[in-house]
């Protein structure tokens, strides 16, 4: 019978001579060290020979991982490391032996070892990004297999591993050329509208043509106009372009000297609303008419929001909806409240699985991109309207590009597929 | 000076952030965390702007007698009791067992639920004015609709049972969903994208610049 030690070192001179171990050595050094014994078990616990049970007669402790290699995650700041290792013997359906995996870290190969995380049995590999690791500090791991015999620490420890951080994201080549190409498209268009002092045409969008009738219609009816401009913190673009459109909504509601109602979600698209409100009274030339209680911060709770805005829709009766930013389930909690309400409704998103319920529910809907022209679209300056060029030019170009990419994995070239894959 | 420093700001910091999609590195990542933590914490003091506004608002209702001042008086007690309670409570009032997750659970969440549920009916009722025929569009949309309802339920593939695999109405419903509606949602979602970087390139650079108001 061999004693642990013995065993140990015999099945890590045994990982030296397995297929692969000279490559994985290359890149990660493996420190052999005495095996601590966390439990006592099997006295053949941590060696790949038949094993006995316990002295006691109970279940020996599984035998250990074997293998383990790291390699640092590339195209991070530094943050995470891969692991890999072989399953011990012992990780099979039919042996119910072992349970899983502890995953332990040190900064010496000699310990203290911290335990990282704890795993499946079948599970061969790990990504450690706790936020514990540092980047360009050495980690020593281990990995402890452990069953209800006890735990077997592996025989030997992989490391200095070291996790760098990379100055380019290799995966974001495709990402940064059509960026730039955007940019440039953008910048040559707006430059030239600006040389030209002419605008561009653009095409009738109706939705935003909409709006003006929908305030047109509130103001006959002596009823005031509901802006929602979304349920979205300020972090997210459509929040941002739902509010750039506002101040043009109130300037035309304050040249008809209509009521205007913005119930908001976030405290910060709060205080800009009520900024943009001002800024359309005062370009409007009537500052003094400004209500700045016509501004209400109502929930960033979905639900509650849904509750307040219903509530205003029925109680105050607007007769003109308009529904412009990011929406969600509320989408149509909204929209057929107002729909049964009769008022006048104009919609726009970029959440394209709302639409339908825009579309279905609402007079008009503007439709994704449609959103964002309707700021340079109801500015009509000609560099605003110049942008909007630059996109539809990139439009083409990812026409060309999705057509080039579906004729080369056609024909079996994988080139430009694999190019445009980010992570 | 007063728009030029704003402007300023934006442009470098909305700069800065478009850099650190591409570059990785500590020297870039770190300040790019920064500035996304600064904005949790700017958050945090717009909180206490956005409450006295409700409670504001709210309270000039109730003290002029406004309709449906009653909601409004349930309204600034509930703020006022969440907020009390939550100060009781201390910094893990959001801990399981606290009194404020107590009444988080017991009194918000089904009135939420509750008010979840009602969009079944709003389905039903949005669903029943999509699908009239009026014209040749909406009679292509109300035969899609009818495929795929039908194809996602049991009874539809036991009635095309006798089809070949590809033509049963399972496979069709897929066959809808998984290219033409597909197609068309992704179409949307380029347009979009592209818009949101146009107007992001917009902000960044000055060139919408009606965030800063109307003031000259």
């Amino acid at each position: 019978m061999l004693s642990c030690r013995t065993a140990s070192v015999l099945a890590i001179l045994l990982l030296g001579i397995v297929p692969g171990a000279p490559a994985a050595l290359a890149q990660s050094q493996v420190i052999i060290v005495p095996p601590p014994v966390i439990q006592p078990a099997s006295p053949s616990a941590g060696s790949e020979a038949p094993r006995n049970a316990t002295a006691g007669g109970g279940t020996p402790a599984p035998r250990p991982a074997r293998g383990l290699n790291w390699e640092d995650v590339p195209d991070d700041a530094g943050r995470a490391l891969d692991l890999t290792w072989q399953l011990s013997p012992d990780d099979t359906l039919h042996l119910p032996l072992l349970q899983g995996y502890h995953v332990m870290r040190s900064e010496n190969p000699g310990g203290p070892w911290t335990r990282v995380d704890s795993l499946a049995a079948g599970v061969s590999s790990y990504r450690d990004q706790s936020v514990t690791l540092r980047r360009d500090l050495p980690y020593f791991y281990r990995i402890d297999a452990f069953g209800p015999g006890g735990v077997t620490p592996q025989g030997s420890v992989t490391g200095p591993a070291i996790a760098v951080s990379q100055w380019f994201n290799h995966t974001r080549w495709s990402v940064l050329a059509l960026t730039m190409l955007l940019f440039t498209f953008v910048l040559f268009f707006i430059q030239s509208a600006q040389g030209e002092g002419k605008t561009p045409f653009v095409r009738r969008i109706p939705g935003i043509d909409a709006i003006e009738e929908a305030i047109g219609r509130a103001t006959e009816m002596g009823r005031p106009v509901l802006y929602v401009p979304g349920i979205q913190d300020i972090d997210e673009m459509q929040t941002v372009q739902s509010l750039i459109i506002l101040e043009s909504v109130a300037k035309t509601t304050a040249r008809y000297q209509t009521p205007l109602k913005v119930p908001v979600t976030y405290p910060i698209p709060f205080t800009i609303a009520q900024e943009m409100v001002k800024g359309g009274y005062l370009q409007a030339g009537r500052p003094e008419q400004y209500d700045p209680d016509c501004v209400q911060f109502v929930s960033p709770e979905q639900f509650a929001y849904v509750a307040a805005v219903t509530g205003i829709m029925m109680r105050d009766r607007p007769a003109a909806h308009i529904f412009l930013g990011a929406f969600f389930a509320e989408s149509l909690l909204l929209a057929e409240t107002g729909f049964a309400t009769g008022a006048i409704q104009v919609a726009g998103t970029a959440n394209a699985n709302q639409l339908p319920f825009f579309v279905v529910a609402c007079d008009y809907t503007l439709i994704g991109e449609e959103l964002f022209a309707a700021s340079a679209y109801l500015s009509g300056e000609p560099k605003l309207v110049g942008s909007l060029k630059g996109a539809d030019l990139m439009k083409l170009v990812i026409l060309v590009v999705v057509l080039a990419g579906c004729l080369l994995e056609t024909l079996g070239y994988h080139g430009l597929t694999q190019w445009l894959a980010t992570q | 000076m007063k728009r030029e420093f704003p402007l300023f700001v934006t442009a470098a910091i909305g700069l800065f952030m478009i850099l650190s999609f591409f570059v990785p590195h500590q020297a870039v990542s770190v300040p790019a965390d920064f500035f996304q933590q600064s904005a949790v914490i700017v958050v945090a003091f717009g909180i206490v702007l956005g409450g006295a506004n409700l409670l504001r608002v709210n309270l000039e209702a109730v003290l002029k007698r406004q309709a449906g001042w009653p909601y409004r008086l349930v309204l600034i007690a509930g703020l006022l009791v969440m907020v009390l309670v939550g100060l009781i409570e201390g910094r893990d009032f959001q801990a399981a067992g606290t009194r404020s997750t107590w009444i988080y659970d017991q009194v918000y969440s089904p009135m939420s639920s509750a008010m979840f549920a009602l969009l079944a009916f709003f389905i039903a009722s949005a669903a029943f004015r999509a699908f009239r025929i009026r014209t040749p569009e909406a009679g292509l949309l109300a035969l899609a609709a009818f495929l795929v309802m039908l194809g996602r339920v049991p009874l539809g593939n036991a009635l095309t049972a006798w089809l070949p695999e590809d033509l049963r109405l399972g496979s069709v419903a897929e066959w809808i969903l998984r290219v033409p509606q597909n197609a068309a949602n992704r179409a949307i979602l380029i347009g979009a994208a592209l818009g949101v970087m146009a107007t992001g390139l917009r902000v960044i650079l000055g060139i919408e610049r009606s965030y800063l108001s109307g003031e000259e």
